[in-house]
């Protein structure tokens, strides 16, 4: 499947995706509206980012924020397709950092001794699991309002509260000289206003052997009938604007932004969805979802 | 990770040094001082992951410990992934903290359990199958199934299905104590509270919200996204799944608000132990025209009868004397309701063969007799039949197997194996859940192990037409394919009378009337 994707790769060239249009999105609901604004904040859009400057708590925010952190872990509201994929990525994650740092698969913590990354966290959806299965997790997140709602969520579960969840982003990480065993970007690379530079940042992150893993969508025809036609205006799991299609990376793309970061990309899956089950699972179809696994080695270019 | 008690400052800073601090909340200071500080990190017997405020926490509590919860113990302490969980069995029956001791020759019991190779496969793989063998077990590969008009007869063998045996018969203490000294042999961390559950709180969506607004502790935070059981005897824990093994009368379904669907059948069961001049290895099936008589094995010269009548009679049958008893039962198997089938040479076995088209080894045999029953050997006991199927097997850090999800009628001898089913099932979701590291008290992994088990256990619902149609289950899609035209419970009672037809070798399929 690699081979293919390399293959396909004379087929493909897409001009940059420098500029960004903001669109606009009416929304009756105070909620939405909150989420929208989670989504159009552009955390990496100036690089390299100073420091976020936030505004101290009080009680009404603190009550706001509650009142928004269900949203988050929600498993029915809006983000919920995330939930419903969450296992199968962790799947991925599990598999492949396991064969790689040599760990025993059958342990119930893993990851223990090892220091991740979890780049764009959220509310934490992938940091927490990570963080059972022995992983020393750091979740970072450019909104405020997310690493909020993540402590908070985290806090109820002793196995997640030793989570450290800082608002900054990856370049103030890379000025802080931090590294990790496993830096994991997920579902966030399409976010970002200059993918190269995220790279680069990510890979900064990374500890020499260590490992860099990012998901997001294929940029094809297949994803935009299904992530944005069906996910967001049919079945209506998405708010309208979630993504936006020109945004996307195809795996191509990033396989070759990651070479020119001294990232190698060993291994690719994809997500598929049977409707039928209503359930995610592992496969070789990068078409619409898909997730790269690579490794950082001496410099490759 | 730290056990201290700690508070952590929300993300507030610009510049969050590289170790970041831990500072102690204002009333930490104090709350220290209650807890004598040898506790916090005591790990006697009765502890697992931790004292938080002197109630224990255990990862799973499972409410009942008969042989469907005990073998979900056994069964997660037999898996890599599970075995470091901390479980709590609640169970007042005291035979839970002796070490067990059957005698060999005691007298069998006449509660027993017929259990398919699925189950005998589960039993294999938590080791708990050797101690059956050592103990009173019969197997059994063929069954003669016919009914009182004389019209017919079936005989299975499991030579049909390729298979050695057909099922094994087992007194239900064996498969208890067995399942109990395996649990008792494995270096597994679990705790049995000898007494009853009295009620559970389940957290809330407003705890979620409580917990960011209030300033508590966080310990009590921790505990508020959890399930607490409050015992009888005064005791409470703390769980992040709670199952339910309690029964058909289930405290766990009752307290989780899980209504069930179903009804009473207007029959009752009566079940003895008999004795045969000489051994018996088959199990035989007559359907009267009250319902069926079960006679099956179970290891020396002894069988077990399962007689379901109707309420009044049963009571009769319980108590009238001893010798009238078996000339009843000789009656009911052969002698009375109506003749002996004539024996049918070749392709008499209307049932196999319109299912497989080329004769089976099975439809060349002759009908037999069944074995006379000649002294009653144990007391005899009647129970009413009903069936029971829960709406939902699971909520919110609550989770039903065995009897507390569905009941069945005992004429396919299939009640106790569907629980196993669910046993094997829920233990392999949460391995997988623990494998990605989810919280196992989570309904979205929960429902994968409800849409295993339910349309499972409500195709053999439908499917009550004999014990071998029961055990090819086996080959699932054929079966569930057929029975999933049954889609509620309404169907059920007709298809009982279309049973008895349909066994007795008239051409009537099942679900046309």
């Amino acid at each position: 499947m690699f081979s293919r994707s390399l293959y396909q790769l004379q087929k493909v060239s897409r001009s940059s995706r420098l500029y960004r249009h903001d669109s606009s999105i009416s929304s009756k609901h105070a909620v939405l509206a909150a989420f929208q604004s989670l989504l159009h904040n552009r955390p990496y859009a100036a690089t390299p980012q100073p420091t976020v400057s936030v505004s101290s708590l009080n009680q009404t925010e603190l009550a706001k924020f509650a009142a928004i952190a269900d949203s988050w872990w929600d498993v029915e509201g809006p983000f919920k397709p995330l939930h419903v994929m969450n296992p199968t990525r962790l799947a991925f994650l599990r598999s492949t950092l396991c064969r790689y740092f040599g760990k025993d698969p059958f342990s119930a913590k893993p990851f223990e001794g090892l220091k991740f990354v979890d780049v764009g966290c959220g509310g934490g959806i992938l940091s927490e699991p990570l963080a059972r299965m022995g992983a020393s997790v750091t979740g970072i997140d450019a909104v405020e309002k997310n690493i909020k709602i993540a402590q908070l969520h985290a806090d109820l579960d002793p196995a997640a509260s030793s989570i450290e969840y800082r608002c900054t982003t990856a370049e103030n990480l890379v000025e802080e000289q931090m590294e990790f065993d496993a830096v994991i970007a997920s579902e966030v690379i399409e976010h970002v206003a200059d993918p190269a530079e995220f790279c680069k940042s990510l890979s900064a992150l990374t500890v020499s052997n260590g490992a860099t893993v990012i998901s997001t969508i294929n940029r094809s025809m297949r994803a935009y009938a299904t992530a944005i036609v069906a996910a967001e205006y049919i079945l209506h799991w998405l708010p309208k604007g979630t993504h936006e299609w020109s945004s996307f990376l195809t795996p191509e793309e990033l396989v070759l932004t990651l070479q020119r970061a001294s990232i190698s990309v060993e291994e690719m899956a994809g997500f598929a969805f049977d409707p039928l089950t209503g359930q995610w699972s592992l496969t070789d179809d990068i078409g619409v979802n898909f997730i790269a696994f690579g490794t950082k080695k001496k410099s490759i270019v | 990770m730290s056990r201290l008690i700690a508070t952590r400052r929300l993300a507030s800073n610009l510049f969050v040094p590289r170790l970041a601090t831990r500072t102690f909340c204002t009333d930490a200071p104090t709350k220290l001082n209650e807890v004598p500080s040898g506790s916090q990190f005591n790990k006697e017997s009765k502890e697992d992951e931790g004292f938080m405020n002197d109630v224990p926490q255990h990862d799973i509590a499972i409410v009942g410990g008969g042989m469907v919860g005990m073998a979900l113990a056994c069964s997660l302490a037999s898996m890599p992934l599970t075995k470091h969980l901390s479980i709590a069995i609640i169970d007042s029956n005291p035979a839970l903290s002796n070490r067990p001791v059957i005698k060999k020759d005691d007298p069998p019991d006449p509660r027993v359990s017929t259990v398919t190779p699925a189950t005998i496969s589960l039993f294999k793989d938590i080791g708990a199958w050797e101690y059956v063998e050592q103990h009173r077990h019969a197997y059994f590969d063929k069954m003669q199934v016919w009914d009182y008009t004389g019209f017919g007869y079936t005989r299975y063998n499991a030579r049909d299905a390729d298979k050695d045996v057909l099922g094994c018969v087992v007194e239900n203490k064996v498969l208890h104590k067995s399942l109990l000294s395996s649990l008792q042999n494995k270096d597994f961390n679990n705790t049995i509270y000898s007494t009853r559950l009295s009620s559970i709180s389940l957290p809330t969506r407003s705890s979620v919200s409580s917990a960011g607004a209030s300033v508590s502790s966080p310990s009590s935070k921790n505990l508020a996204n959890l399930a607490k059981l409050d015992l009888s005897d005064g005791t409470s824990l703390y769980a992040k799944l709670v199952v339910g093994a309690d029964g058909s009368k289930s405290r766990v379904r009752e307290l989780a608000g899980i209504k069930t669907t179903g009804w009473n059948y207007s029959q009752s069961a009566v079940i003895c132990t008999v004795e045969h001049p000489m051994e018996n290895f088959c199990a035989w099936q007559r359907f009267l025209p009250a319902g069926p008589i079960a006679l099956l094995p179970i290891g020396d010269n002894f069988s077990n009868i399962v007689w379901t009548m109707s309420p009044k009679d049963a009571s009769n049958h319980k108590i009238m004397n001893e010798d009238d008893f078996v000339v009843a039962v000789n009656h009911a198997l052969d002698s009375g309701y109506g003749p002996r089938p004539e024996s049918r040479v070749f392709g008499g076995d209307v049932i196999s063969s319109f299912f497989r088209p080329d004769v089976t080894s099975s439809a060349h045999e002759r009908f037999e007799p069944p074995p006379k029953v000649v002294k009653l050997a144990s007391d005899r006991m009647a129970f009413p039949l009903s069936l029971m199927h829960a709406n939902q097997y699971v909520s919110k850090r609550v989770v039903l197997i065995g009897d507390a999800a569905h009941t069945v009628h005992p004429l396919a001898g299939q009640g106790v194996n569907m629980g196993y089913g669910d046993v094997s099932s829920l233990s392999n979701v949460i391995a997988d859940g623990i494998a990605v590291g989810s919280d196992i008290g989570e309904v979205t992994l929960l429902k994968k192990y409800e849409s295993d088990r339910k349309a499972a256990n409500i195709a053999m619902m439908a499917v009550l037409d004999g014990f071998q149609k029961a055990y090819s289950v086996d080959f699932g899609p054929v079966n569930i394919l057929r029975a999933a035209a049954f889609n509620g419970a309404n169907v059920f009672a007709p298809l009982k009378k279309n049973i008895i037809s349909y066994a007795s070798g008239e051409f009537k399929l099942p679900f046309l009337s």
